[in-house]
């Protein structure tokens, strides 16, 4: 059996709608950011395979940027649960709506 | 010595400022004397300046300063020829020695640099009117001393009267400036200059008749708004709430007369229009009468000397409107001298008396100052008439030039004569009032002479009002030939030598009826005075309000303006502007909170705003075919 991009690129996917369903039925906070995490890897995924496809080094390369931006997002993000939680001694998001109109 | 005129405006000027950062450094008397020094050194110099017109071989001369206004022509120029060295040479002169006068009168009050200060840019304000060779410098000079008569008139405006005076005297002067800057843009657009010597010399080819008659009509709303003239002179009384030096100096001697020097400057566009003329003699004629007779009624000092500068006024403007320049320029001059005289002599009066301005609360005062008094004898019968003094041969010299008009203008002489006699009366009166008969002051009040500082001046000041009159008399018309060059073409059509002397015994019967008969009135029994006041009390009422002009103003004009403000802040600007500002941004608060709901506050929400968004996004593209 050959394994080929739509394997892939259907992997890839799957892993999307799993972070995306993560993202929208969770509550806490950090298992948020794992869903939000699972989403980029899968992008990332994407980006390889199709990279691959093609036969160029540009979707490594855009892999490296998304790297880096993701790194730098969970350093924020989690510094601002952990200020959250020592604030509010919570973590869920649904305490968190004082910015309703 | 001419081209470097402008130290004469300069040097006054250099003393404004210095007193105005250092005047209360310098304190009392310094300032005083520093602003005394630098009008005298204006005067020193304007004097010397003119000593080539003196002899007879000056040449007017334009000094370029610098180029002020490119683009309509109007460089900084100052022109100086014998019209504007007389005026500056009284400017200086009469400032310098109401200066002097000031030092004494303003003795103790707490803003005596600061009274400086205005005094002495005032009197560069002036100068640069009267030293102007195009009409944008004088403007510039019109509505500087405007501003220094605003600041001079409200000096103690912790008074609220004082405060309302000054208001009156610039919103009234706005009225007449309204007329002069159109009559200035009028110029421009007819000779697309502002400069005196390119607007005179085309004047014949380019203005129409009718033309030059709007022109004059509107430059004589600016000369009577700044002059006091009918219908705009209900400023003039109500000035007197300044100190009184500042109403000897700006509302008696020098800013009163700039309407006077003006229509004399202007002379080659008044010679264009005969109509524009005749309503100047008219207003002049008609406001000498309308002010003396309010004199008459007076019992504040100073309000009889208000009235009176009116009057003169008129007399002046009376002698422009029949092209009597030089009759009108040497009134002025000689109007200088006794009616600085008589302000300063009242302010010496109201410096005894602590103030008191009530004729009625006065009396007796001769023997007490012996000095204010007979130097303010000097200046009533100088104003008077009576000869040798200078008021006989200027105000003659005016009614002679009015009389050899002949036609209709009899009637203005008959006003003239008219206006001799009530004024004869109304000094008289107010000589008798003040200097003669029972002390009727105040208990305890001891009234003293006033310090050398400020006698000195009076003493001056009389000595010029006693023999001023002599440059010029019909025997030998020096003030003519010394203005000669400044009035070329200007003819004039004096009475033969052989009328001269009845109209002059015509006009001294007429001033000895007015003596005499405040005389009779004034030294007799006072019972007599009142029962006959008591059959007048009506007329006399009216009169001593003005003939209630004010209330006439108040009613036509300051009542609707009144009416038209509070409209406008609180109809108009209350419910209108500011309803459609409100309305605006209560359809903006409904929107807002229409739309509010949306933003919960719960992640997920917005989450799933973005999902279904980015889903969509994604199903239309697939839909249309990437």
């Amino acid at each position: 059996m050959i394994v080929t991009s739509g394997w892939y690129l259907t992997l890839a996917a799957v892993l999307f709608v799993i972070g995306a369903i993560g993202l929208l039925v969770r509550r806490n906070a950090l298992i948020m950011f794992m869903a939000i995490e699972l989403m980029l890897n899968a992008v990332n995924l994407t980006f390889v395979a199709a990279g691959h496809r093609i036969g160029t080094l540009d979707g490594q390369v855009a892999v490296f940027f998304v790297l880096v931006v993701a790194a730098a997002e969970v350093a924020v993000g989690l510094a601002i649960i952990v200020a959250v939680f020592r604030q509010r001694r919570t973590a869920s998001v649904d305490e968190l709506s004082d910015l309703r109109g | 010595m001419a081209e470097s005129i402008w130290i004469v405006i300069a040097a006054p000027l250099a003393g404004a400022v210095l007193l105005h950062f250092f005047g209360r450094w310098l304190g009392e008397p310094g300032s005083g004397w520093l602003a005394t020094l630098t009008v005298g050194v204006a005067f020193g110099f304007a004097f010397t300046a003119a000593i080539p017109f003196f002899q007879g071989t000056g040449e007017p001369q334009s000094v370029v300063l610098y180029s002020w206004m490119p683009a309509v022509g109007a460089t900084f120029e100052l022109l100086w020829d014998p019209l504007s060295a007389l005026m500056a040479l009284v400017v200086t002169g009469v400032g310098g020695l109401i200066h002097l006068f000031s030092i004494g009168y303003m003795h103790g009050d707490e803003r005596f640099g600061r009274f400086f200060t205005y005094l002495n840019l005032f009197v560069a304000s002036m100068l640069i009117l009267v030293l102007a060779d195009n009409f944008a410098v004088l403007f510039l000079g019109w509505e500087l001393v405007g501003l220094c008569s605003y600041l001079l008139i409200s000096f103690w405006f912790t008074r609220p009267a004082a405060a309302v005076a000054g208001k009156k005297a610039f919103v009234v002067n706005r009225i007449g400036d309204l007329g002069f800057v159109v009559a200035v843009m009028l110029i421009f657009a007819s000779f697309g200059t502002l400069s005196f010597s390119d607007v005179f010399a085309n004047a014949p080819d380019v203005l129409s008749a009718g033309g030059a008659a709007a022109i004059g009509v509107l430059l004589l709303l600016g000369a009577a708004g700044k002059s006091a003239q009918l219908p705009l002179h209900v400023w003039l009384p109500d000035a007197m709430e300044g100190p009184t030096p500042v109403s000897a100096l700006i509302h008696a001697a020098t800013m009163v007369t700039a309407g006077v020097y003006m229509i004399a400057r202007v002379s080659p566009i008044y010679e264009l229009a005969p109509t524009a003329s005749a309503v100047v003699a008219i207003v002049g004629a008609l406001t000498a009468l309308f002010a003396a007779t309010i004199a008459f009624t007076q019992t504040d000092i100073k309000r009889v000397l208000a009235f009176s500068t009116i009057s003169q006024l008129g007399y002046m403007f009376m002698a422009v409107g029949v092209a009597g320049y030089v009759a009108g320029a040497f009134h002025l001059m000689t109007h200088a001298f006794f009616k600085g005289l008589l302000f300063l002599g009242a302010g010496s009066v109201m410096h005894a008396l602590a103030g008191e301005q009530n004729m009625h609360r006065m009396g007796g005062l001769f023997r007490r100052m012996p000095v204010t008094a007979l130097t303010m004898a000097v200046a009533a019968l100088a104003i008077v008439g009576i000869p040798p003094l200078s008021g006989f041969w200027s105000k003659d010299d005016i009614l002679a030039v009015v009389f050899g008009q002949g036609d209709w203008y009899y009637l203005l002489w008959a006003l003239g004569i008219l206006t001799a006699t009530v004024t004869a009366f109304y000094m008289t009166r107010q000589y008798l009032l003040v200097f003669a008969g029972r002390p009727r002051w105040e208990e305890g009040a001891e009234p003293h002479e006033s310090p050398l500082v400020m006698t000195a001046p009076l003493v001056v000041l009389a000595v010029l009002a006693f023999f001023g009159g002599l440059v010029n008399t019909p025997f030998s018309p020096g003030l003519e030939h010394f203005l000669e060059p400044s009035f070329e073409g200007v003819t004039v059509s004096h009475p033969s030598t052989g009328t001269l002397v009845p109209l002059a015994i015509v006009v001294l019967l007429a001033e000895a009826v007015g003596v005499a008969a405040a005389a009779l009135v004034y030294l007799g029994p006072v019972a007599a005075r009142v029962r006959l006041l008591g059959r007048v009390r009506g007329a006399w009422e009216a009169i001593r309000a003005g003939y209630h002009i004010d209330e006439l103003y108040a009613a036509a004009v300051a009542s609707p303006g009144e009416q038209a403000a509070v409209w406008a802040a609180f109809a108009f600007d209350a419910r209108g502007v500011d309803g459609v500002v409100n309305g605006v941004a209560r359809v903006v608060g409904r929107l807002g909170a229409t739309v509010r709901p949306l933003q919960t506050g719960y992640v997920r929400n917005y989450a799933l705003g973005i999902a279904v968004g980015a889903t969509g996004l994604a199903v239309w593209l697939l839909a249309r075919g990437l």
